[in-house]
């Protein structure tokens, strides 16, 4: 079958103008525009920014499939586009095309093609998660449960995220293990996000940090990031958690290494009362525990969802 | 091959009455939709007395203490429901032969489909493959259109980032069940309608071959789409279509509907891949060689593949929920050593072939349409079918990529990623069919083709945002965003949906002899494309900009992207309202017949009359060449429909000498 369909092909090319070509022609052109506005335009604005190591190598892999998508994208649209043109049916033409049933060496070249694409891509991501001993990489801001295999080298700030309907809480356990709503982070120093939850799975998302890691109640998950620029980012929760899974988010904040510091000196003093009642620090919470945090965390004052649109009486348990 | 060659003796098309025949007894004595609900409701009513009293609700003893992870409420409503399926197939008349013959009476089935003619047969536990057919497609636009509604209806709330239309707990609610009924149901809206009606015509067959089973997988879908509606009444269930636990442990009595409605859903598919399955390998007909099958045949066997393989996970998932809901066993519960990681794994292991159970007969419908519409051979034939194939099969080794954030083996994400990426390669030989069908092809843009490149294109898109997602680091930023759910609306709206459109424009002549209104179905396909893509294009943006899916409120600048969304995806309802009113208009109002082939298409499904005989064939035919001959100089017909005396015997004589040998 494959066989035949080269010949057929073939004299109709050396009547009528070469297609391939044409089509070749037009595509170029907008394929490499389309790449430049892609890589060099467009591309320092892509989520989820660079404020951190993680985010900016999200970035950097959002920017490199972009530019190979687009080329693909514009091939099929531009040869599409140039079919419906030019071999459009033509009014009272009742004929049939031609009897084309494959093409031996197209079909080997586009599978070749895509197989390369492929497997590079799948090369590139390996490399990005810091597979191959790229330290800052760290699994690129994802969570790596309890045994994480990319870390980053020295050792990095350990905060543990709490979740639990409605709102994430944060426990400093090299600062006395008190636990709080305010998310602070100093700069340019690695952090390990110990993320867990005390009843259902949450997930927890730092948007610009380029963090993501899902809360699973009895699980220690794991993700590394190092911030590289002062400011404040957006954490939500990004896995469906019932009723107010959408007013679960709260902001954080990045500072410097002596503010960062001498807030959570402040924070542990202010807070030691509370962190007594607490259950000592764990990787993760027994549901026995959960009354005892609970309590208090209504001592220090927080409690409901940390949603800015409701006041904290209105969330109710399902 | 097993070749029918009595299908008369064998078993007629006829419907499931009662021996004493129709005509017996009144209407509303036979079995048929309105006694499957009073088995139903009987069923229900029992199974929740059954339930209260092993909960002690009736004051029996208690033999199931309430603990925290559910309500004591559960058993009567999990026992009820399941009473209610038996019912409701006991009244639909379901069983009645089984019993006969397990008594020794005769059985009824041997009627013959045109003594049942008239409108009832579509209420009935119908055995003729092209009654089950109808049965789907209609079945199938009522469930697309409730959930489609439920769709405007988060739309409509998201409008706003901080005013509400509903409240918190009426929004989840109908997230859960637009979600839950748009993947649990659309799984078949191919399958069902095209896949029984058509595969059997297309390969030569008078019949499928366990009428009784397809039968049952659309009755099976009413009941599955009903229970899921009645999670409204008993407050909903807050986990959208996955279900994750131990939410879905921790939710109040809704959750019940779910769990029943998509196992039950799960059992439908897989008796509806069973029956397609043994139907393509056992009853094609003399001369139709698997590389004479139509394309589209190949999509339903691959899916069929899928449903058998794949539903039985699910089912086992939904059991184990509704265990740990009702009998408080631990299978997810981490505190009691279960592992929430367990129904994460099982669901998806599930979920991701149903993700391509979901897209692979699109593949097959437009594979099928363009070389009509190109009035050429379908190029690479032998690469589109590999292409399916590969698609299923790698489609089982993929799931964890729904789990890279999770926390889950971190080393295996390398081979996930990798995994992920090559399925890209079958699905791009796709597009490489596509592509060299249109090469110097004779392009005729009539409705069905529209809708065929509409799918192309959109099914584009949705397949390159789907390898953003294969890759670890780009996951990280787009999981459980709204870049997610645009993609695989891009992927199953915009893919499977489209493709289902081409197929009711262009199969819809066959199946009734009437044709839909052109102008009207040109209006629907525009307004429904530039709509569809309006909608979701700028959910990419949204959920690259931080929000995430499912959520009541979200940050106040993105507020415009919102309402762009939330109104076009109102022409989108409107686009579908137009379609319904079409297929209302033409096919009871105007009935405007249309007998022949209007497409001019060769395959074997149009070389008999609109709609088709009771039998399909009179005789069993002899294919001779593809169906896909277009362009031949003195091309074979496609079949020879009335072969003489003897050849279709000495073919299964040689199929048979042939096996001997073999
Ligand atoms: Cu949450």
């Amino acid at each position: 079958m494959a066989a035949s369909s080269a010949e057929a092909a073939s004299p109709t090319a050396r009547t009528g103008p070469n297609h391939g070509l044409r089509i070749f022609l037009i595509w170029l052109p907008i394929a490499v525009i389309a790449d430049w506005l892609l890589y060099f335009v467009y591309g320092p604005h892509m989520p989820p920014g660079t404020m951190s190591t993680s985010a900016a190598s999200q970035q950097f892999d959002i920017k490199v499939m972009s530019v190979l998508a687009a080329p693909v994208f514009a091939f099929v649209v531009v040869y599409a586009g140039y079919a419906f043109i030019v071999w459009r049916h033509r009014e009272g033409d009742d004929t049939d095309g031609p009897p084309i049933y494959g093409h031996a060496r197209i079909q080997a070249t586009w599978i070749t093609i895509s197989a390369v694409i492929v497997l590079c891509l799948a090369a590139f991501g390996t490399y990005e998660l810091g597979a191959f001993g790229q330290s800052s990489l760290a699994g690129a801001g994802a969570g790596e449960g309890p045994s994480p295999i990319w870390k980053p080298n020295g050792t990095p700030l350990q905060i543990q995220v709490i979740a639990q309907q409605w709102r994430f809480t944060y426990r400093y356990p090299q600062y006395g293990g008190f636990e709080t709503t305010a998310l602070y982070l100093p700069v340019g120093q690695p952090i390990q996000f110990n993320v867990t939850s005390i009843d259902v799975i949450h997930d927890f998302w730092a948007y610009q940090l380029g963090v993501k890691a899902d809360a699973n109640p009895g699980v220690n998950n794991i993700a590394y990031t190092t911030v590289e620029h002062t400011g404040t980012f957006e954490v939500r929760c990004d896995e469906l958690c019932g009723l107010w899974h959408g007013a679960m988010f709260n902001q954080g904040n990045v500072v410097s290494v002596a503010a960062f510091q001498a807030w959570a000196h402040k924070t542990e003093i202010k807070l030691a009362s509370v962190t007594k009642m607490l259950p000592a620090y764990a990787t993760s919470y027994d549901p026995t525990t959960i009354a005892q945090l609970n309590k208090a965390m209504v001592k220090a004052g927080i409690a409901g969802a940390n949603g800015y649109y409701y006041p904290p009486q209105d969330p109710v348990q399902p | 091959m097993a070749i029918e060659t009595q299908p008369e003796r064998a078993q007629g098309a006829g419907g499931g009455l009662p021996a004493e025949g129709g005509g017996g007894r009144p209407w509303w004595a036979r079995p048929a939709i309105h006694t499957a609900i009073v088995g139903a409701v009987v069923g229900y009513l029992l199974g929740h007395a059954l339930g209260d009293y092993l909960t002690g609700a009736t004051g029996a003893a208690n033999q199931y203490p309430n603990v925290p992870l559910s309500d004591s409420e559960d058993w009567p409503i999990v026992l009820g429901y399941t009473l209610a399926i038996i019912g409701w197939l006991a009244g639909l008349g379901v069983f009645n032969d089984i019993l006969r013959q397990m008594v020794g009476r005769p059985i009824s089935g041997n009627g013959r489909a045109h003594q049942n003619s008239g409108l009832a047969r579509f209420f009935r536990y119908e055995l003729d493959h092209k009654v089950v057919g109808i049965q789907y497609l209609v079945g199938m636009i009522i469930y697309f259109c409730t959930a489609g509604l439920l769709a405007m209806a988060m739309r409509t709330e998201l409008l706003s980032p901080v005013n509400h239309v509903f409240t918190s707990q009426v929004y989840i609610e109908i997230v859960g069940e637009h979600g839950t009924m748009m993947m649990m149901l659309m799984t078949s809206v191919i399958v069902g309608p095209f896949g029984n009606y058509l595969v059997p015509i297309m390969i030569g067959s008078k019949r499928v071959a366990f009428p009784r089973i397809e039968a049952l997988s659309f009755w099976l879908t009413p009941m599955a789409f009903l229970i899921l509606l009645s999670g409204f009444m008993l407050g909903g269930f807050p986990f959208g279509w996955t279900g994750y636990a131990p939410l879905s442990i921790q939710a109040t009595v809704g959750a019940d509907s779910y769990a029943v409605a998509f196992g039950l859903m799960g059992v439908s598919v897989a008796l509806a891949g069973f029956n397609i399955i043994v139907t393509v390998i056992c009853y094609r007909a003399p001369g139709m060689r698997w590389g004479r099958l139509p394309m589209f045949v190949w999509s339903m066997v691959s899916t069929s593949f899928l449903f058998v393989l794949a539903a039985p996970v699910l089912f086992a998932g939904m059991y184990m929920l509704i265990m740990d809901r009702t009998a408080q066993t631990a299978f997810f519960e981490d505190s009691l050593g279960g592992s929430s990681y367990l129904y994460e794994n099982v669901f998806w292991f599930f979920g991701h072939p149903e993700v391509y159970i979901l897209a692979l007969p699109g593949f097959g419908i437009v594979s099928e349409l363009i070389p009509v519409f190109c009035r050429k051979p379908l190029f690479a034939y032998k690469v589109a079918g590999a292409g399916m194939i590969g698609v299923s099969l790698l489609s089982f080794f993929v799931w964890q990529h729904h789990l890279f954030d999770s926390g889950i083996n971190p080393d295996m994400r390398p081979l996930f990623m990798v995994t992920t990426e090559l399925i890209s390669i079958p699905t791009g030989f796709i597009y490489l069919v596509a592509l060299g069908t249109f090469w110097k092809a004779k392009i005729r843009f009539r409705v069905p083709m529209l809708f065929c490149i509409a799918m192309y294109f959109n099914f584009l898109i949705g397949g390159i945002s789907g390898v953003y997602l294969s890759d670890v680091p780009a996951d990280t930023t787009e999981h459980g965003s709204f870049f997610v759910m645009a993609h695989f609306h891009y992927t199953i709206m915009g893919g499977l949906i489209f493709a289902f459109m081409a197929g009711i424009y262009y199969w819809l002549p066959k199946m009734t002899g009437i044709k839909l209104n052109e102008k009207l179905g040109l209006w629907h396909f525009w307004i429904m494309f530039i709509a569809f893509n309006s909608t979701f294009l700028p959910l990419f943006a949204v959920g690259d900009a931080g929000q995430p899916r499912r959520v009541f409120e979200y940050a106040t600048n993105l507020q415009g992207l919102n309402d762009w969304v939330s109104i076009s995806s109102y022409f989108l309802g409107f686009s579908i309202l137009l379609f319904v009113i079409n297929f209302v208009w033409s096919t009871v109002i105007v009935r405007e017949r249309e007998v022949g082939n209007p497409w001019q298409s060769r395959g074997l499904e149009w070389q008999v009359s609109s709609p088709p005989p009771a039998d399909n064939f009179d005789q069993i035919p002899v294919v001779l060449s593809s169906p896909y001959d277009y362009g031949v100089k003195d091309a074979q017909p496609v079949a020879d429909l009335h072969p003489p005396a003897g050849v279709v015997t000495a073919a299964i004589m040689s199929a048979d000498a042939a096996r001997v040998e073999a």
